[in-house]
């Protein structure tokens, strides 16, 4: 076979010349100046963004980013989805519990239990799976709608603010599907305990 | 709505494949077009400074020869850097020098397209490391591997003139292709939210009141990268289901077709160089077929959920949502899932260690077969040298000399088309056997029984196929995985590529054939069909077996 009868071939030495300096090239177009640049530009058009998308309470202190989830262990707070990280944003992950893994049965079973004893009006046939599974990243910071009206009645009475105050602020803070159609309806947990900690003051 | 707001993705991509095929075949057929007033000078630069004088075309081995020593350079500059991140400048952080096995592993991992993660890079990886290592080696793999498939298309199409300049088309991947198309998606995310910055990680005091640490760095850049080039490797552990790398189900659909367009289109250039669209045409109809299936299988596999967890009595309506974002629901993560698979990107948007049994099996299945769409290079590629196999079994059931394109198809391309059918159930099955016969393999598996197997091909599979993603609860960072499958991605990449280009080489110096009314013709509806065949039927005879002992097992005895 005789295929690399072409005329003026480069010598195999100057391959590795050039092969070496378009990979240095390539490390300071692709690897620095790329990056770089994307970061001015960044920091100049979307400075919150490109931050982090951090929220400040009434008195101005940042409390976190909007985009990460936070642990609420305290019934008075809508809660969020189960995290086996504790939100520790750190670092970020699950269980990777497989469906036939009898550890996920046996979790899920204790978040129940536990879903039960802080919520024993609510008929347990209407509270949402996503509130008792963990999320993929451990630092899911929505739920979904129903999921939080599933938790209004804890709340209302823990507070003293009724349940029509509370289903208003969570249809409030319900975030519709991107463009009407992608994704899926939810509530961002960190804001709505915000607005809720301004409601009980 | 679920069902709707999948068809309008696949809708949109199809809308982009044709204008997208045309722009790739006019970078690469290298004739004069209108690109070259806004990019020629540019490249005039860049070919000056790497010493690029003579562009003449190469022969398939001069060019597969220029490919891996570039990338041989690339990997040994980049194992240097994560030798020495710890010391070097871009370290806001303080994290340490990596470890050697798991240098090698990355380094590997990245310039394969693979992208398969040991590390986890919130705490493992400086910003220096994942700007001038992950980011720079997601352009430089992916441009590797396009300028494969687009050498392999020339060597199938034309004749005789070589296969065209190995470092020509590399430089003009980046300069018309990559680079500006990842400025404009890393300007789009960061407009949604994905942070871009060199700051770094910030502690704040939570509404609970205890402290939390939120890491973030220059992640819309990787971001657009790892998606536009197939790449897939997380700024984050947990990769796209993280808020900042994927906060929102726009970004979802934006990184979807980020990774989908350009893979989708090759067919369509194909049949541009080919002079005959039909031709292109018939191919992507095959791949979307098979698409198709496995999406609906995912979906619905996750739709009906985990029986365990429905049995318990709430309302489990939505789906299986263990291991996924509520952002997304399920409607959003099976399309990701399906996609990054089809796409060997290997990204994922919820963890695919927790789909539902059936709904697991798409992913591995997609990537066992590594022809529906592909990544750069090799997917189109596989699927291909699976066209030339089933008119070869036609050619012989209707006993005269298969021809492909106006080739004969003979006894030395049929050989190299073996070596590289034969090579990927090779690198998946052997080590998974391994793996299972020495407590380094067995101590990983993190669940139980028939998903312990499943975890141990998945890991192997995704690596073979330069896919990245993971059953991700296998820990997996101990020098018995860093470099098994740190060899098998290394097989997985050359083997196949070095094989097919020779195939390529070895039809661009073939006479053409005069096409007769007895020619068996490759651009209608039932060579389709038979594509398809062929692709279902070797992956059946290879895969079944063990498919049947993880996820099926899973699925028949779960309760």
């Amino acid at each position: 076979m005789k295929t690399s009868v072409v005329s003026n071939e480069q010598s195999n030495g100057s391959i590795w010349a050039v092969a070496l300096r378009s990979s240095l090239l390539l490390i300071v177009v692709c690897g620095i100046v790329y990056p770089l640049v994307s970061t001015g530009l960044a920091q100049l058009i979307f400075p919150s963004q490109a931050n982090g998308s951090m929220v400040k309470d009434s008195s101005g202190n940042v409390v976190g980013s909007e985009l990460i989830g936070q642990s609420f262990k305290d019934p008075s707070f809508f809660q969020g989805r189960v995290s086996s990280i504790d939100n520790d944003a750190a670092g970020s992950g699950s269980n990777n519990y497989a469906p036939s893994n009898p550890e996920l049965l046996k979790r899920v079973q204790e978040s129940v239990a536990q879903w039960k004893k802080e919520n024993p009006e609510v008929p347990f046939s209407q509270v949402p799976v996503d509130l008792i599974t963990n999320s993929g990243s451990g630092l899911d910071p929505h739920i979904s709608p129903a999921s939080a009206l599933a938790q209004v009645s804890r709340i209302s009475a823990l507070r003293t603010i009724s349940q029509d105050q509370l289903k208003a602020l969570v249809t409030k803070y319900t975030e519709g599907r991107d463009l009407g159609v992608f994704g899926e309806e939810r509530v961002n947990v960190l804001k709505l305990n915000l607005a809720l900690t301004e409601l009980s003051k | 709505m679920e069902i709707l707001q999948m068809i309008i993705v696949i809708a949109v991509l199809l809308l982009l494949v044709k204008p997208v095929g045309t722009y790739l075949f006019h970078i690469f057929s290298n004739e004069p077009n209108r690109t070259d007033r806004v990019f020629g000078k540019i490249e005039n630069v860049f070919y000056k400074i790497i010493g690029l004088k003579n562009r003449s075309s190469m022969g398939w081995k001069k060019y597969v020869f220029s490919m891996i020593i570039t990338n041989i350079v690339l990997v040994a500059v980049s194992y240097i850097i994560l030798r020495l991140m710890g010391g070097l400048p871009g370290n806001p952080n303080k994290i340490g020098n990596m470890e050697a096995t798991l240098s090698f592993n990355t380094v590997i991992s990245f310039m394969t397209n693979t992208n398969l993660q040991h590390y986890s890079g919130e705490s493992g990886m400086s910003y220096f490391g994942q700007m001038a290592v992950i980011t720079m080696m997601m352009f430089t793999s992916a441009a590797s591997g396009l300028v494969v498939a687009i050498a392999f298309i020339r060597g199938i199409t034309r004749r005789g003139e070589g296969l065209g300049n190995f470092f020509e088309d590399f430089i003009k991947a980046h300069v018309r292709l990559y680079l500006p198309i990842a400025v404009l998606v890393t300007l789009v995310l960061v407009g949604l939210q994905v942070p871009q910055t060199l700051s770094p990680t910030a502690v704040v005091h939570s509404l609970s009141g205890v402290e939390q640490q939120i890491p973030m760095g220059p992640i819309a850049s990787l971001e657009s990268i790892k998606h536009l080039g197939t790449n897939g490797g997380g700024f984050f552990g947990v990769n796209s289901a993280h808020p900042f790398e994927n906060p929102r189900p726009i970004t979802n659909v934006i990184e979807i077709l980020s990774m989908w367009t350009i893979s989708a289109a090759l067919p369509y250039t194909f049949g541009l160089f080919a002079r005959n669209k039909k031709q292109g045409w018939i191919i992507f109809t095959a791949m979307m077929t098979l698409f198709i299936a496995f999406l609906c299988l995912t979906y619905f596999s996750e739709k009906a959920g985990n029986p365990v967890i429905n049995q318990l009595g709430m309302d489990s309506s939505i789906g299986s949502m263990e291991g996924k974002e509520v952002r997304f629901g399920v409607a959003q993560s099976a399309l990701f899932t399906t996609v990054t698979t089809a796409a060997t990107t290997g990204s994922v948007d919820n963890m695919h260690d927790t789909l539902t049994p059936l709904g697991g099996l798409a992913p591995l299945a997609e990537m066992m077969l590594n022809v529906v769409f592909g990544g750069k290079g090799v997917g189109f590629v596989n699927m291909m040298m699976y066209a030339i196999l089933g008119v070869f079994i036609c050619g012989l059931m209707v006993g005269r000399t298969p021809e492909f394109l106006g080739r004969k198809i003979e006894g030395r391309e049929m050989k190299l088309i073996a070596i590289a059918i034969l090579a990927h159930p090779f690198i998946i099955l052997v080590p998974t056997a391994i793996s299972f016969m020495t407590h380094l393999g067995t101590d990983a598996l993190t669940n139980p029984t028939y998903h312990g197997l499943s975890q141990s091909l998945y890991e192997y599979t995704s690596s073979a196929a330069n896919n990245g993603s993971g059953f991700e609860g296998l820990a997996d960072n101990t020098t018995f995985w860093n470099v098994s499958t740190g060899l098998v991605m290394l097989f997985g990449r050359y083997i196949s590529i070095i094989a097919l280009m020779g195939v390529a080489g070895s039809l661009a110096s073939k006479k053409l054939v005069p096409e007769t009314i007895g020619t068996f013709r490759t651009d209608n509806k039932l060579f389709a069909g038979i594509l398809i065949g062929t692709v279902l039927l070797i992956g059946a005879l290879t895969f079944l077996p063990v498919i049947v002992l993880g996820p099926v097992a899973e699925f028949l005895t779960l309760k």
